[in-house]
């Protein structure tokens, strides 16, 4: 199989580099002929590396050990749900991944494109093209060949890292990988859109779509991400601000930022410049996320093996970053915006604010985890930031833009009267205040929490509001019974509505970070019998008793497992396992360190979290760490409304093209009037 | 339009509209002075976020920044600066090898860092990480007091190419 994976890559690769040349021939010189030619390499280079990908898949689940990289990640004993995992496990397959994936989403772009907007395909084709031929190069050329063969077969491989042995792990590198992958699409239109000079808003249409997928995939993969942290790590928390996961982060933001402001555009003629700022700041981002991960710049807990890769991504990095903006420059006398901004208290500026903020937020982010690099090149000293900087830089611009989220969408576009401000605002600023006065009585007094849950109501109460209008003029108009009145509502709106779906995921996800503040924690070790007690942050007494150890072989593992019984104010409310695993292989012999299985017990309102830290030699003695963590289902079901929300904006169909750009025509006129209900 | 004549529009139109009358300028250089307005506003509420930005990362880099550090670059640091105690930092090094002592009752872990030139003892309270042993490569976070100790909150144990986190403690 390897001989057909190293024939299929280089195939890729000269197929790639093929329709990379005659995309940009055919595109500057109009040549029919050349673009066809470029279309089909773009297919026929995903068929290629579909085969490379299938081919390390039958490897892997053949247990073809003389190819090294299956011998690094798999083992004999390996459960067969992991095995397919395998693929990007390591560096070398993960490569094979993304470009497969990249060409995937090339030709899928191809496919798809509307043909009003296929005057710029043949540009997209040549930039995906040569972007996947460039991952491939990395393969082929810096050491990093999944078909690699050793020169002698071992009896056994080296088995996947316990911590990627995790139902988690097999869909969030996907999802993440997804994400990043797919902003090269609306990064290679807007670089179509540059070097053709086609710079109307017709390019914006034509990458909306793609860019709110990469966003949706990036966001299932981010939340992925923190589950898995949380169930697998066993450090009690989901988010760390560890560098990779800031990588991921980064291009998030600012893609929220774009998914923004290109409403501005739409609607305005305002921002373009920014707009493409931003497109190309995400695709940098991305590629500057896998250039981190890989090249073992900066210390992570996700890293891959340190590697030669990492000078490839550097150098692709700033390659991509002075070209991409070179061009940009030399564009910038055709991005004159077409109208200005005429008051502050408009939905243009709110906007405004709102990119401004992400974009901050990206900037302190970057900064932060660059921080080590920076400090060492100008002072000679390094000096590290953790989450604490992160929370003390993040958590007041995060409420900021949760007020935005607010704002933003109530307020009229151009302009705002005050009869406007006080029909939008006044049942919200009355549950804002509401919240905070019961949650005042209620004995919270942590300023941060406070803010995130009155801010949220505030941002809450816009939304139903917008609900509660929309559906009683539909079920007034048209006589429609009220949940019909609210499908509809929401299918004949879908950005609108969707849109107010993903802010109420994100008020839930804010109220849920909030939760945090009030964990609590208490280590102890206990003889069988003994019992440690915990105040939950609402007010109950947890008493875990430790009843005992126990230790058993399992598939692939040597397992010592510890019970306590957990009752809450005295009354018994079960028992929880947590299990320290050590892995060994088909012989008994360990392999890797020993991991931590995590007790979870979850309710709406907290979830009870303990760790077996370890057990005193030869005794049933056992050290343990307890955790209460509040809300933290809430950060799940945040971001499957996030998700839902995405979805349903995304979701094709809502009428055709003509008809919608007459809808937003339709739109403008009436706000530039008053607002109607 | 002059910057002066701008004011002075600005300043009419403040006063006239603030009176009920707003027919005193012609329509476009109302628009106009409006549209400067709001710009003028933006900039401002722009450079209060970039500002405020600015200032949070500022200040929290000289809250919670902490110092990596080698043990012969903390000695000499200390040379240099005899009151370089208490202080947040990282130190990265090696373990000495025999120097581990653990107290489990008190979960308490004892033991000396070394990158060959330079030696400090530290003390840990808190749950060793999985991959903790003494021939391992760790970053201790923590202060070094005027007993000469490392008093860690952290140790981070590296593994291969890779940090494993200890559980917080």
């Amino acid at each position: 199989m390897t001989l057909l994976g190293n024939l299929a890559l280089w195939v890729a690769f000269l197929l790639g580099a093929w329709s990379g040349i005659t995309g940009f021939l055919g595109g500057a010189r109009a040549r029919n002929d050349l673009i066809v030619s470029s279309r089909h390499g773009v297919y026929a280079m995903f068929g290629a590396l579909a085969v490379a990908t299938l081919s390390l898949e039958v490897a892997l689940f053949r247990h073809d050990f003389n190819v090294e990289y299956v011998a690094a990640y798999t083992s004999r004993n390996l459960p067969t749900f992991y095995i397919w995992s395998g693929l990007y496990a390591g560096q070398k397959g993960s490569l094979l991944f993304w470009a497969t994936v990249l060409a995937l989403f090339g030709a899928l772009a191809q496919w798809l494109t509307a043909p009003r907007h296929r005057i710029y395909l043949p540009y997209v084709g040549a930039i995906t093209s040569l972007v996947a031929a460039f991952f491939i190069s990395v393969m082929l050329f810096g050491h990093s060949n999944p078909f690699e063969r050793l020169a002698y077969t071992p009896i056994d491989g080296r088995g996947l890292n316990p911590q990627l042995q995790n139902p988690g792990m097999v869909f969030h590198p996907p999802m993440l990988y997804l994400g990043y992958i797919s902003i090269t699409i609306p990064f290679a239109f807007a670089m179509a859109a540059l070097i053709s000079k086609r710079l109307d808003v017709d390019w914006l249409v034509a990458i909306r779509k793609w860019t709110l997928l990469s966003w949706l995939f990036l966001s299932v993969g981010i939340c992925l991400g923190m589950w898995w942290a949380y169930v697998e790590l066993g450090w009690g928390g989901y988010w760390a601000w560890d560098p990779v996961e800031n990588a991921s982060f980064l291009p998030w933001l600012t893609m929220t930022a774009f998914l923004h402001s290109v409403m501005i555009q739409e609607k305005r003629g305002m921002l373009k410049k920014w707009n493409l700022a931003l497109i190309i700041g995400s695709w940098l981002l991305s590629i500057f996320g896998t250039f981190i991960t890989r090249s073992g710049v900066i210390a992570s807990v996700h890293s891959f093996t340190q590697s030669s890769v990492g000078y490839f991504f550097g150098a692709f990095l700033v390659i991509s970053a002075v070209a991409s903006f070179w061009l940009y420059a030399r564009r910038l006398p055709l991005l004159q915006a077409e109208s200005t901004l005429e008051s502050l208290v408009s939905r243009e500026a709110s906007f405004l604010f709102n990119n401004l903020l992400l974009v901050g937020i990206a900037f302190s982010v970057l900064w932060g985890t660059l921080f080590p690099i920076i400090s060492e090149a100008v002072t000679g000293t390094k000096i590290t930031v953790k989450a604490p900087f992160f929370n003390q830089v993040n958590i007041p611009l995060g409420l900021a833009l949760l007020a935005f989220t607010g704002i933003g969408p109530l307020i009229a576009w151009r302009r705002s009267s005050l009869p406007n401000l006080r029909r939008q605002f006044a049942v919200p600023a009355a549950a804002c205040v509401f919240a905070l006065l019961v949650m005042l009585v209620a004995g919270m007094r942590d300023f941060y929490p406070l803010m995130a849950i009155t801010i949220g109501a505030f941002v809450f109460a816009t939304i139903v509001q917008e609900f509660v209008r929309g559906v009683s003029a539909r079920h007034r108009q048209y006589q429609e019974a009220w949940p019909l009145a609210f499908g509809r509502l929401i299918a004949r709106n879908r950005r609108r509505y969707g849109g107010y779906i993903v802010h109420t995921g994100i008020v839930v996800l804010f109220i849920a970070f909030a939760g945090m503040a009030f964990k609590t924690e208490e280590q102890a070790t206990l003889r069988p019998g003994e019992s440690a007690t915990l105040r939950s942050p609402y007010g109950w007494t947890y008493t875990f008793t430790h009843l005992g150890v126990s230790q058993f072989d399992a598939l692939n593992r040597q397992v010592t497992a510890a019970t306590v019984e957990v009752a809450r104010n005295g009354k018994r409310v079960g028992m929880m396992t947590t299990e320290k695993r050590q892995h060994v292989d088909a012989e008994g012999n360990p392999t890797f360190q020993p991991s931590t299985e995590v007790g979870i017990r979850s309710d709406l309102r907290e979830d009870l979290y303990i760790v077996l830290a370890g057990v005193v030699n030869g005794t049933e003695q056992a050290v343990y760490r307890f955790t209460i963590n509040p809300l933290v289902w809430w950060v799940w079901y945040g971001g499957m409304i996030v998700a839902f929300g995405g979805l349903i904006v995304m979701w094709p169909g809502g009428g055709a093209v003509s008809v919608r750009r007459e809808q937003a025509g339709y739109t403008v006129k009436l706000v530039a009037e008053e607002k109607p209900s | 339009m002059k910057p002066a004549r701008r004011l002075h529009f600005a300043f009419m139109e403040a006063y006239h509209t603030s009176h009920g009358f707003s027919g005193w300028s012609s329509e476009s250089e109302r628009r106009y002075n409006q549209a400067m307005k709001a710009g003028m506003k933006f900039a401002l509420g722009a450079v209060l976020i970039v500002g405020s930005v600015g200032y949070l990362m500022a200040s929290g880099i000289k809250q919670t920044g902490q110092y990596f550090l080698t043990p012969s670059e903390l000695s000499q640091k200390l040379a240099s600066d005899p009151t370089f105690y208490d202080v947040g930092m990282k130190v990265g090094a090696n373990v000495v090898p025999g120097s581990v002592t653990r107290d489990v009752a008190t979960q308490t872990i004892a033991f000396r860092i070394t990158d060959g030139s330079a030696t400090y003892p530290v003390i840990y309270k808190g749950l060793a990480p999985d991959t903790f042993n003494d021939s391992v490569e760790v970053v201790v976070e923590g202060r070094l007091q005027r007993d000469g100790v490392i008093h860690a909150t952290d140790v981070l144990a590296k593994c291969g190419s890779r940090y494993e986190s200890v559980p917080k403690a």
